[in-house]
């Protein structure tokens, strides 16, 4: 079991500067994430990207800003579990939480703080029937170990460039891998398009192109796929394994279950120190809603400080917490 | 009224929704559409790498063509369609009256 004081969940921009005002108060963060990385929306979806509206920074590109706050809270000592979905909230008799992962991981804290951003990353799913019957039967959506696919017969699904980065790592891995695109052309890097197009001549891999996955069938699991080409020809292709590879996209998630007040889809909080109907639960950044609420980061730092406040005074409500400056004090490290 | 079109969002029924959209406060169709209180979540806040804001457009007045950042997008979206274009890069012109959208979302 983990310990810590404050239980983030959600390790993007906001999360991370919980664990430096935190740091601060000496409270200590555990955080955790879904995605295999930190940095959440910022590293996923649009690291490349400049962002114009950080205070002191005229511009910053996304993952710098999150390299920076890392490098800020790194004298904190935050500790991390990351590709694990927060799944379930047990609250203790002394009131302090259990966090439960996806995986089993738990993390014992004295109090929580979502910082989820939009929710959990998911894999974006094909409108297939009984796709969801073979998930983790012959269906996955992220490869985490390649090695499960050695010898196997493997299909992925998608254009894009985790689907041909995928094709080419795999080339030499299964038995026999197909790449079902339903354009005439991949949009991804024309490097990786090249190099698969190459791979497909070769005869080492097949590549349907203007083709859909149209059904799923097997007994128990995966055995065999539908496709259908754009001549409306149809046709069944035996398969151990399914692996679509459509990008991910938020979804609330299993917070949803946590007795938490939601209003259009965003946890609601007080502007006092964003702590939820449930005391004891704080939500910080684009997740929480209140009167005037503005969706930017800047306006997630300034929750995660007030959070960070709050947090002491429910820990310690006996001691004095007096607002100190680093310019004065410093960082002092843990 | 000047610089005001109208655009119909075909719902789930088969009816359409007149909204009053403006062509001149740099509004993306996204950003109108969400401001009509339509579900879409616009993950990345309009640069055409969520999907979130997927549309189909039933009729097209005349629309500028998608450009590259738009296509690898839709690229990922598994309910793709013929007619697919993501709101958020479409940008209302007075020329744009009369567009009929359907919204899909990305899953």
């Amino acid at each position: 079991m983990i310990t810590t004081d404050i239980c983030v969940i959600g390790a993007g921009p906001v999360g991370l500067f919980a664990i430096f005002e935190a740091g601060l108060l000496k409270l200590r963060c555990h955080l955790i994430d879904v995605l295999p990385q930190v940095g959440g929306q910022l590293s996923e979806i649009y690291p490349k990207k400049p962002i114009y509206d950080i205070p002191g920074f005229p511009e910053v590109l996304a993952q710098d800003l999150i390299d920076n706050l890392m490098k800020q809270a790194e004298p904190f000592k935050p500790t991390f579990t990351l590709g694990e979905r927060a799944d379930e909230i047990e609250r203790q008799e002394d009131d302090s939480f259990i966090t439960t992962t996806s995986d089993g991981t738990k993390v014992h804290s004295k109090v929580i703080c979502i910082a989820g951003g939009l929710g959990c990353f998911e894999p974006r799913k094909p409108a297939i029937e009984d796709l969801e019957k073979f998930e983790g039967k012959g269906i996955t959506y992220m490869i985490k170990d390649p090695e499960m696919f050695r010898d196997k017969k493997v299909i992925l699904a998608g254009g894009g460039d985790s689907a041909l980065d995928w094709t080419m790592y795999l080339a030499d891995v299964a038995s026999e891998l197909t790449l079902i695109h339903r354009n005439s052309s991949f949009r991804g890097a024309p490097d990786s398009a090249a190099k698969v197009m190459a791979l497909a001549e070769s005869g080492k891999i097949n590549v349907l192109l203007n083709s859909n996955l149209t059904k799923v069938h097997g007994n128990g699991s995966l055995q065999e796929v539908s496709v259908v080409d754009k001549d409306k020809n149809a046709y069944q292709m035996d398969t151990d394994y399914l692996v679509p590879l459509f990008g991910l996209s938020p979804k609330l998630g299993p917070l949803e279950n946590w007795g938490l007040e939601i209003e259009n889809g965003a946890l609601v909080v007080n502007t006092k120190d964003f702590e939820t109907n449930v005391p004891g639960i704080y939500a910080i950044g684009d997740i929480n809603t209140y009167p005037g609420k503005l969706k930017l980061i800047l306006s997630g730092f300034h929750e995660a400080a007030l959070m960070s406040h709050g947090a002491y005074r429910r820990i310690f409500p006996d001691k004095v917490l007096n607002l100190k400056y680093t310019t004065v004090n410093g960082v002092q490290a843990f | 009224m000047e610089n005001v079109i109208t655009v119909f969002v075909e719902e789930e029924d088969g009816s359409r929704t007149p909204i009053e959209v403006p062509t001149d406060m740099g509004l993306s169709l996204m950003e109108v559409l969400k401001g009509s209180d339509y579900p879409i979540d616009a993950t990345c806040g309009g640069m055409a790498l969520c999907a979130t804001c997927h549309v189909a457009v039933i009729h097209d007045p005349g629309l500028h063509e998608a450009q590259d950042a738009e296509l690898d997008m839709l690229d990922m979206v598994p309910n793709l369609t013929d007619i697919s274009r993501l709101s958020c890069q479409i940008r209302p012109e007075n020329a744009f009256d009369g567009l009929v959208v359907k919204i899909l979302g990305d899953h």
